[in-house]
Formats: structure tokens, sequence, C-alpha cells
């Protein structure tokens, strides 16, 4: 009997292995086959302060393929992407912001002072929108069509790598297919 | 050609690392010394060959030889020495050659003062050492080897990250290695317990300290990355519950544990089993923590698709060494005689429930990290955890853990009773009473939270405070006060100290918690305002070249409360890798920090200014010196008593292997 209590601390560790060796298997930045190819979440969010008013909507998702980044001011990831948003930016690519989990007071200080890459942003203080999107984690892109359906999910910082190898080609077949 | 004679030495020393982790092995079986003394020689030929070819890496970026192809990915022409030298270890490879050397420069010391330790013990340590050693040192050369050369040559290089570029950052990685590969010591002093199938006091008097001295190593480093996190990060923030900030986290809480389970096992012969199984997970999670989160973020997840060939080396590594561990302890603990009792109340009964509550946060920590993993695996659901989680599941269980710490070390021995404990922490207790009213009248209702933070802050430094003047004989009739206090032995110092700076550190965390200001607003230079009781004038607004950046610069004159001072926040641009940090302009002061950042303006002349008042915030890190001054004390009062003659005869006192 006494023996099975050293056994517990094997058990254990053998299991927590499993799990992320099979978690690890999976491919996290693909999206559950739910999301790809349909239309995004409905969602209306409010915008973060002072302009509260100017929010982000699934119905702001309709025309041109943009790009929906996922953002919050305690991720410190996000502060290693950023300049590379702002590089984009500049070169004319759409990002909205989804501020994730957050104080909106706190999202707005961090983006005044590193700068705004984003032309419309959500507020998502309580993170139920994320949920809808399946977000695991800050930074999260999603690449969304001119009709509003997921078409990619790309999960940690947007690298000069993954912009050039699969995001950018994919925005401009997506910008074809208009 | 440094970098071929760093490579050269690499390779020597994986090979050195195998005949370590062998030859003594076998040479403890058979009671062969000349085996056993090989491991001694291999270890410090291996120490010699592995500080070579990090020699041979630091002088390629120090002389900016960009034929390195990581010298060319990490550093630039402009980038200052001190930041040239640090960009060493700023990358994945380099670091695993900071952590390789720190490993041999353990493994050699382990053979140089370890020759008084029982031969085959120290054999087996020196073993279990040398496979730890091949196995990272091999992971560096075969899957990231920083010497690679590059053709044809660049011109120059592409700059280490501006946000690394940093004093408090580089100190911040060698501080960490130090505490998890210390800990590898207890890791392989357990494994070399479980191999022999005993434990006695001298094993426990040979790992205290090494685990006490990482612990050390650890508790700075984490400070001073938080202290970093505050002041780069640009807004004050001080802990994030990242991925990677966890990773240190859980070593830490673990490694807590361990430092008291092991001085229980010293001291009293108990809790060998629980230390020997505290000994591997702490080292495990080192790894897991430093590995698994390797790349960045819980990204963890993510560097396995970047890179599998990495993910999949330390994956297999991590559950070889780990696993073989714990299979072992299942095999072999068992046999081992269980400590010697102790009653439901005494000091041994309270760090064991402090002990277990350190294990259910860092089981918190641990599950809040791989959380998004484990869901997935379970039923394809992606889920998230953010700072909400912590405060929800880590908070009240640390909570508890902190009313108890004054408890330990005012217990008995062996038995105690709970009037006695009472009386003996009566005046703690009542101090922290009149601290938590007091604070409810001041504060009101509404922070009655924050009162009840402070006052446990209270507590434990009243607590504390007590145990030195109970043992100074403060009070009572006829005590020799003065003597008493010469008297007092380091580690009573230690104990008190380091649970005063956990106060320290809970009254910090409390006050910005709670009484944080914040205040933006448009200045034009000239321009005054309010804020936190100052006045705040906008001197000028300007630019400033830097050696490797430009910087838009707000410089700032403070009056009110005090002499008047200057204050200057810095926005910089670092042209050759096109990124931008931000240097806020802290004032520190005991009761507070005055935070200043300046950012662009939509009028022109103008900028847009974040000021905060942080209170208290320097008190975290502070109380975080404080403990580790704590340990400090600690460990010199065991040189002490380590340098006098070693009683290798003693009887093992706590148990005798029959398996």
């Amino acid at each position: 009997m006494r023996r099975l209590g050293f056994i517990i601390p094997i058990a254990l560790f053998l299991m927590v292995a499993a799990a992320l060796g099979l978690g690890l298997r999976r491919d996290p930045s693909i999206l559950p086959s739910m999301l790809i190819d349909r239309p995004i979440p409905v969602f209306d969010l409010p915008g973060l302060p002072p302009s509260e008013a100017e929010g982000l909507a699934s119905s702001d998702f309709s025309g041109k393929p943009v790009l929906l980044n996922v953002f919050a001011s305690w991720c410190v990831a996000c502060v290693i992407e950023h300049p590379m948003l702002l590089r984009l930016q500049a070169q004319g690519v759409t990002i909205h912001g989804l501020d994730w989990k957050d104080e909106p007071a706190a999202g707005a200080d961090w983006l005044a002072q590193r700068g705004n890459p984003y032309t419309l942003i959500g507020s998502d203080p309580r993170g139920r929108t994320g949920i809808d999107f399946g977000v695991t984690g800050a930074p999260e892109t999603f690449v969304i069509d001119g009709h509003g359906r997921v078409r990619y999910r790309h999960v940690g910082p947007i690298t000069p790598e993954v912009w050039s190898g699969t995001l950018q080609p994919m925005l401009d077949r997506l910008e074809q297919e208009t | 050609m440094s970098a071929e004679i760093g490579q050269l030495a690499l390779i020597l020393a994986f090979m050195l690392g195998l005949v370590q982790g062998v030859a003594p092995l076998v040479g403890a079986h058979r009671g062969d010394s000349v085996l056993m003394s090989l491991g001694r020689a291999s270890a410090l030929l291996q120490m010699a060959f592995v500080v070579l070819a990090f020699g041979a890496l630091a002088t390629a970026y120090v002389t900016m030889d960009f034929s390195v192809e990581l010298v060319a990915k990490h550093s630039h022409s402009t980038q200052p020495l001190p930041y040239r030298f640090a960009a060493t270890w700023g990358s994945h490879e380099g670091s695993m050659l900071l952590w390789v050397l720190i490993l041999a420069l353990h493994g050699g010391a382990l053979a140089f003062f370890g020759r008084s330790l029982r031969e085959t013990l120290q054999a087996r340590v020196l073993a279990v050492q040398g496979l730890l050693s091949a196995a990272f040192i091999g992971f560096s050369l075969f899957t990231s080897n920083p010497f690679s050369r590059l053709s044809p040559i660049p011109l120059d290089g592409t700059e280490l990250n501006p946000l690394l570029q940093d004093p408090g950052l580089v100190m911040h990685p060698p501080l960490l290695y130090l505490g998890y590969v210390g800990f590898s010591v207890a890791f392989a002093f357990a494994v070399a317990a479980l191999i022999e199938g005993r434990v006695d006091a001298a094993w426990a008097r040979w790992v205290r300290p090494w685990v006490l001295s990482a612990w050390i190593s650890l508790t700075i480093g984490i400070a001073l990355g938080s202290w970093w996190a505050y002041y780069e990060l640009g807004w004050g923030g001080w802990w994030f519950w990242d991925p990677v900030e966890n990773a240190s986290l859980m070593p830490w809480l673990m490694g807590t544990a361990l430092l008291h389970s092991a001085m229980v096992l010293e001291k009293r012969g108990a809790l060998i089993s629980w230390t020997i199984l505290l000994s591997v997970l702490t080292f495990s999670l080192s790894m897991i923590g430093t590995f698994l989160v390797r790349s960045g973020v819980l990204t963890s997840v993510h560097a396995f698709a970047v890179d599998p060939e990495r993910g999949a080396y330390i994956l297999v590594f991590i559950l070889i060494a780990t696993g073989a561990a714990l299979a072992l302890y299942a095999w072999r603990a068992p046999a081992m005689r269980t400590g010697a009792l102790f009653s439901p109340l005494s000091r041994e009964a309270g760090i064991t429930l402090n002990n277990l509550f350190l294990l259910a946060a860092t089981a918190t920590v641990f599950l809040g990290t791989f959380y998004p993993v484990f869901i997935d695996v379970l039923n394809g659901d992606k889920i998230s955890v953010g700072p909400p989680y912590y405060n929800m599941t880590f908070v009240p269980l640390f909570i508890p853990l902190l009313v108890l710490v004054a408890f330990g070390p005012i217990l008995n021995w062996k038995r105690d009773t709970v009037q006695a404990a009472l009386v003996r922490l009566r005046w703690p207790i009542i101090i922290t009473v009149a601290a938590a009213g007091i604070g409810a009248l001041a504060f009101g209702l509404a922070k009655l939270g924050a009162a009840l933070g402070i006052a446990l802050g209270v507590w434990l430094v009243a607590a504390s405070f007590m145990l030195l003047v109970r043992r100074w004989g403060l009070g009572r009739k006829g005590a020799e006060t003065g003597r008493l206090i010469r008297t007092t032995p380091l580690a009573v110092w230690g104990v008190a100290i380091a649970h005063a700076g956990l106060g320290v550190s809970t009254i910090g965390i409390t006050a910005i918690t709670a009484w944080t200001a914040s205040e933006v607003v448009t200045m034009v230079p000239g321009q005054t305002i309010e804020f936190a009781g100052r006045r705040i004038t906008l001197d000028a607004l300007g630019a400033a070249t830097g050696p490797n950046y430009q910087a838009e610069q707000g410089r700032f004159r403070i009056e009110g409360q005090g002499r008047p001072f200057l204050m200057v926040s810095e926005k910089r641009f670092y042209p050759s890798s096109q990124s931008q940090t931000t240097e806020a302009g802290i004032h520190g002061e005991a009761m507070g920090n005055l935070y200043i950042s300046v950012g662009e303006s939509a009028t022109p002349g103008a900028a847009t200014v974040r000021l905060w008042w942080h209170p208290l915030v320097g008190w975290i890190w502070g109380g975080a010196m404080i403990m580790a001054l704590g340990g400090a004390l600690s460990l010199s009062d065991r040189r002490l008593r380590l340098a006098m003659p070693a009683r290798k005869t003693a009887p093992a006192k706590t148990g005798e292997a029959t398996a």
C-alpha cells in the first residue's frame, strides 16, 4: 500500500508529458475547422477611451481583406510585435485591433505611448468575443476576407518571415479574389 | 579563428561529459577508485573547455566578427561594448552556451570542493551532472550551434533587440541561470541518493547550501526581471503573468519549498523522501521553464511548430531526465526508512503545511501556463488564461501562506501547543490587529482589502522581529541581552530578515494595486500642472542622439515635497533595427515612484504626457533583495559550519536501504 504513494509522482508526470506531447503535435496555428472559411462571429464592441463610440463590429469586415490583431497591454510579446504592425500600417495594410481581456484605459495608454497601428479597435475586457474567435493568447492575428470570412489564423507575434512568407501572399490573393 | 577554437572546445567538452556521466557510475558500482577519480578529472577538464568555448564566442562578439552567423544576427558596430558582450547570451544559441557554462562551473565546483564527501556519493553526483552536461552540450552542438560561419561575410550585423539593450537585462539571464542550474545540484544529489538507497545527514548538509545559493540568485534574478519590465515596457506594470515569467516563478516557489524541507531533513531527519521528490521536481521545472518557453511567449507551443527538431530534442530530454528520476523514486524511495516522527503541531508540521501551500501555488501557475495545451487535448476547445485567472486562484492560495509563514520559525521542533505559540506571537498579533484597524479607519471600507494587505505585511515584519526579540531575551528578567545579541547565529538573522523581506514586498504589492494614480495631459514647453501633490513643469521638448539611437526627449522640473529635481523621459528610435523603445522618466523615492512618459501629440510643438504615481512600488523589489540578503546570511552561517571537520564517520542518521 505504501508503495502506491511513491508511484503517484511518476504517474502524474507521465500524464502531463502525454498531454504536452499530444498538444505539441497539434499545430496550434491551425484554427478549429468550424471557423475556417466561415463568417466571423457576430459582435459589436465599444472602442477604447476617449473614443468609445468608434468601436469594432462584425459588420465592419466587408469590402476588402484585412487583418484582425488580438493584443493587450499586459502582453509582453505584443511589445515585440508592435513595431512590425506600425511598419505594416505605413505600407498601407488595414489592421483592426481587438484589445483582449484588458482594462480599456490601460489599452488606450499603451497605444498612445507606442503609436496606434489599428484602423478600428474593439475593446473586449471580459474576453467574450475572444472566446467566440477561439483566441488562445495574445498576440494573435486573423486574416479576414472581403466577405467577412475567417481565412487564416496566426498565433504569436508577426515576424518579418511570417509576414512575407504567409500573410502577405494570402492578402494579395484575397485582394485579387474580390 | 576563435569560432573554430570554440567549436572544438565544445566538442571535447561534450565527450568529457559522456566520460563523466559513465565512468564514475560504473566505478561507484564496482568500488573502483580509479574510475571514480576519472569523474573528478573529467568534470574539471570539461569546465576548462566550456570556459574556453564561451570565451571564444564572447571574443567573437566583442571584436565584431560578423563572419560568425550568431554575431551577425545579434550585434552591430554601433552597439556599445557592454551590450556587445551581453549579446553573447542575448540569443537562443548564446544563452544555451551560458547555461552550459554555468552547469560546467557547478560540476567543476562539485569535483573540487566535494572531496570530503563519501567517495561513492560524490562519484554518482558527478555522473548525473556529467549526463546533464553532455545532454545540454549535445543540444547546443546538434541543434543550435553558436559557432556557424557565414559566407559571404556581411559588412555589418543586425542589432540586438533594443528592448534587451539595458543594464538590468544584462544581469538578468546569468542570475536566473545560476538559479536554475544551481538546482541541478540538488537533482544530482537526489538521483545519487536514490541509486544508493540512502540519505544521511551529510547528504542534507551538502544539498542545502547549493539550494540556498541557487534560490538567492533566482530571487535576485526574478526581481531584476520584474524591475526591467517596470521601467522598460513603459507603463509601470511590474508582473504580467507572462509564460516566460511564470517559467521563473515556478522553480522559485518549488525551490522555496525545497529549501525548507531540506532544513527539516538536516535538523530533524524527517521529510526524507519528500525532500528528494522536491529536488527532482524543482530542477525539472527549471528545465521546463527555460526550454519549453525558450523561444519567447507561450509560443513554447508555437516554437515547436517553428523548429520541430529543437523542440523534440528538448521534450525527449526532459522526459528522460525527469521520467527516469521519478521512476527511480517510485522504485527506491519506499525502501528508505521514514524519517523521524513529529506531532501535528510542531515546526516540522508548520513547514510541511507551508510546503503544501507552495506546491499548490506552483500547480496553479503550472496549470495556468499550460492550460491552453491541456484543454486543447481534452476536448479541442481553445481556451486562454490571462491575469484574471491568477488573481482568482494564485492570490487566494498565497494569502493564507503568508499568514502561516510567521508561525514556522516560532514553533518548537517536534511538539508544540496552540496556546504556547499564540502567547509567543501575542505582540505581533496585537500590532497586526491594530494596523488593520487603523488602516480600515484611515482608508475607509472601500479600501478594506488594501488595509488588510498592509496589515498582512506588518504581520510578517512584526513576527520576524519577534523572532529576534525572543532570541535576545528582551523583556525577560536577568537575560544578558548584549551577549545574546552578539551570539545570535547568522541563520536566525537570516530567517528573520528573509521573512521580513516577504512582508515588505507584500506591503509594496498592496500599495501599488490599491493606490496607483495616473493622468494623461497634453503639454507644451513651459506649462506646469499639478500631480500627486507636486508641480510638474515641462521645461523643454527636443531631440537627442545616443550611440545607436535617436531620441525624442521631454525634460521636466518637479517642485514641491522636498528639493526640486529634474526628470528626463525619452522615446528612442533604433535605425538599424527600425524599432522603438520607451525610456520612461522615473524618480524613485521611499514612498513611491513618479513615472513620466512622453508620447506624440496631434498638436505640433506639444506632447502627450502620461504621469503615474506608483506608491511604495520600490518595496516590491526591495523586499526581494531583503529576502536574498536573509538567504545570504543563512548561507554564510552554514559555510562556517561546513568548514569544521566533516563528520564523515557519524552514523547515518536517517535511513539505510534495505532494498
